[in-house]
């Protein structure tokens, strides 16, 4: 008999106001942009400013994240059995300056901070640091289902009863190389976007951005309880013509249909030339299915879809679809069973199951 | 929960040879890998020493039917391994169950990345690289080379402990039912990036590395790929495979101490040991062998030997770190040291730790330096990594 897993809690740094628990989309911030930037937290509340010096972004907005989630959940620090961290390129920023200075100053003159903070494992590493965790501690690094590999892992110890709590989230930083290199072969959109007008913009590539969602997974369920994880899955390829027959396929072994899904949470993120796979499903399957979207609000990363998730559990604990992520008009009759599906590119595609609790 | 983890297929690509033949002839020949840097433009090529494969880029774009500078060197190494692995399973068709890839990395792309760094705003002609910095784009390019389609493949990056965990997270899907097939380990190949990183550090031998020695001066950087087959009990018994060892238990634990070195006592070491132990529901006096993390660096070698003795006392049993013969793989480290282990296993040969010449001042652990015959059931391996990882495998004749 496998443990049924839930998420206690959530924390989120992203360009929209997101690490107050206390709100949810309120407000939306609005940009014209083709990249975003999150809304820096206060970070004197979560790190001590002389460490906080010294710590590249990504460590920094996750451990905001990390503490969010942890303080809202009402978890000791010592009660986390692991620590697992999806990222597309860790605190890809150092690893710019690194190779930078190794260039410009012909391999002289260097120092180890930047190698070290290099190290894809630096944020898990550092946050297991910061708690005397000694835990299992993974860091996945596989582009848009860096996150989705993480819950992977987390599900699979907390069905089996080899941890009761474990810390998961989903971080990357944009930084000045990342982005120019990516404008150079198209991948961020030639013009600015605004927020709210992202899936009209039938041009090539996404607008860039940022972010740490960080999660509480357990196999106990909470007072403070979002949801309950029933199943996930990913894959590296799959045809637009093959999406809706997989997506059914994933359902049926769920023991659900099409039309059980209350809520479809897709990751568009207008681009021409990859958003069909979407349509596939909001046009084919999901026809008739409440649909929400959040890659406007959130922008493109490569642990994006960790804001998705953070956006499914927030509507199925609070039992509401906030007007700004909606993408079509039909009213959820009610909020019991929410469906992920993200992809970037036509690569990594990812599937979750929901369900509220 | 009793399900076996068939080790059904073996490669692995190294310093000291093309495939698991190649590495287990040299291991037995004492003929090791470490020499002076050639393949990269540095100026430390006078004060380093590297464990470099001697197969240059074009030569394996040429092997693998790829056009000039179209991959990494990492992925590339990567495919070489793999398909040696696939190969020594016997898989006709990859796609003839539920079948994943998870592979370890620390470097990706980042030879190409740290080459066209600026190179990429005067021309379009390496653009092909951009993404390829992406540690994930390198497993992507495996997977689509063997045709592997619409399945599970991930990436871990927990530095040096990266394809032991991949193994790690391989054998625990096989348990759980969710795949019935997978290919694990790592590939890393040499980069400016690591080279010049690990200078920083100041733990890299000017001269061959010489693991739990009193008078190690460090390790030297090795490039490497080196992957399983692991199986399901359904498929071994569906194609009738010949099984090669078993993952029999696995273990990693965070010695929350310290970003880059290990606690002083090996904490993290112990714990991992004792989680992989328990695992595989075996006492420490049933390993019959350790093929330790030993890089020759002051630090580990301090660390892993005192956590060794921690676990096994006073009986700790002959132990070896093969990293005089590869160098210090990086990600690749732990799958290549799991080639090994089950070549152990096969030819009951403890490979030798080689330039070992005076033991250390703070204990009396003496590592195997002759090739040795023994009769080995199980082998435990370990691997540890920046940001405190700390992993354990251990492997087994016995399911």
């Amino acid at each position: 008999m496998r443990n049924p897993v839930y998420i206690s809690s959530v924390g989120s740094v992203s360009p929209q106001n997101t690490l107050d628990n206390a709100l949810f989309l309120d407000e939306i911030v609005l940009y014209d942009s083709s990249t975003l930037k999150i809304i820096a937290p206060n970070y004197k509340e979560f790190i001590p400013p002389a460490a906080a010096r010294r710590m590249a972004k990504g460590i920094k907005m996750s451990t905001a994240s990390a503490k969010t989630a942890m303080a809202e959940g009402q978890i000791e620090e010592n009660e986390i059995d692991a620590i697992i961290v999806g990222t597309g390129l860790g605190c890809i920023g150092d690893s710019e300056k690194f190779v930078k200075d190794i260039i410009d100053n012909d391999e002289q003159y260097l120092t180890p901070t930047r190698f070290i903070q290099s190290s894809h494992n630096t944020v898990a590493g550092q946050i297991a640091l910061g708690m005397g965790c000694k835990g299992h501690n993974f860091t996945y690094v596989h582009a848009a289902v860096s996150f989705e590999s993480s819950i992977i892992d987390a599900k699979m110890q907390l069905e089996e009863g080899e941890a009761q709590h474990i810390l998961v989230g989903g971080v990357d930083e944009l930084v000045a190389h990342h982005e120019d290199s990516h404008r150079l072969i198209k991948h961020i959109k030639e013009e600015p976007t605004e927020t709210m007008a992202l899936l009209k913009s039938k041009s090539k590539g996404a607008v860039f951005s940022e972010g740490a969602n960080f999660f509480v997974l357990s196999n106990e369920k909470r007072d403070s309880a979002y949801s309950q994880l029933v199943a996930i899955e990913t894959f590296n390829t799959i045809s637009q013509e093959k999406i809706a027959q997989k997506v059914s396929d994933f359902l049926t072994v769920n023991e659900i249909s099409a039309s059980d899904i209350d809520l479809i949470v897709l990751g568009n993120n207008g681009d021409v030339d990859f958003d069909g796979y979407y349509d596939q499903l909001s046009e084919g399957i999901f026809n008739n299915t409440p649909q929400a979207y959040y890659k406007h609000l959130s922008g493109e990363f490569d642990t994006a879809s960790a804001f998705g998730f953070w956006l499914g559990n927030k509507i199925l604990k609070n039992q509401r679809v906030p007007k700004a992520v909606q993408l079509n008009s039909i009213e959820p009759k009610k909020l019991d069973t929410i469906l992920l599906y993200n992809q970037y590119r036509g690569e990594n595609h990812s599937l979750v199951l929901l369900k509220k609790c | 929960m009793s399900r076996g983890v068939a080790i059904t297929g073996i490669g692995v690509i190294s310093a000291i040879g093309n495939n698991a033949k190649e590495n287990h002839a040299s291991l037995i020949s004492g003929k090791i890998g470490i020499s002076k840097i050639s393949q990269i433009e540095t100026i430390h090529k006078d004060e380093i020493m590297v464990g470099e494969i001697p197969t240059l880029n074009h030569e394996l774009e040429k092997q693998l039917g790829l056009s000039e500078d179209e991959y990494s060197r990492t992925p590339m190494i990567g495919i070489v391994a793999v398909q040696e692995a696939i190969s020594s399973a016997g898989i006709t068709d990859i796609n003839d169950c539920k079948c994943g890839l998870i592979s370890g990395t620390t470097v990706g792309g980042m030879d190409k990345s740290e080459q066209y760094f600026y190179d990429y705003f005067q021309n379009e002609e390496h653009w092909n690289h951009i993404t390829g910095l992406n540690a994930g784009d390198s497993t992507n390019k495996i997977a689509a080379y063997i045709g592997l389609e619409e399945s599970f493949v991930t990436t871990i990056s927990t530095a040096c402990s990266s394809a032991a965990n991949a193994i790690m997270l391989g054998a625990r899907m096989i348990k759980s039912g969710q795949l019935d097939r997978v290919i694990v380990g790592g590939t890393d190949c040499m980069s400016k990036f690591t080279l010049n990183g690990f200078k920083t550090l100041m733990i890299q031998s000017d001269t061959y590395n010489t693991p739990f020695d009193e008078n190690r001066k460090g390790l030297n950087l090795g490039e490497a790929a080196a992957y399983l087959v692991l199986e399901s009990d359904k498929i071994v018994s569906r194609d009738n495979k010949e099984v090669l060892a078993y993952v029999k238990g696995y273990g990693n634990a965070n010695d929350a101490y310290h970003q880059t070195a290990s606690s002083e006592h090996g904490d993290g070491a112990v714990l991992a040991m004792e989680k992989a132990l328990k695992v595989a529901a075996l006492p420490s006096e049933a390993i019959d062998y350790v093929n330790a993390h030993g890089t020759a660096t002051p630090n580990n070698d301090l660390s892993e030997g005192r956590a060794l003795l921690r676990i096994f006392g006073d009986k700790v049993p002959e132990f070896s770190s093969t990293k005089a013969y590869t160098g210090h793989t990086l990600a690749a480290a732990g799958g290549v040291e799991a080639v090994y282990s089950v070549m152990a296993l096969q030819n009951n040969i403890i490979y030798p730790n080689l330039n070992f010449k005076t033991p250390m001042k703070e204990f009396d652990l003496l590592p195997e330096t002759e090739v040795k015959e023994k009769e080995l059931k199980t082998v435990l391996s370990n691997s540890f990594g920046f940001g405190g990882n700390c992993s354990t495998l251990i492997f087994s004749k016995e399911a």
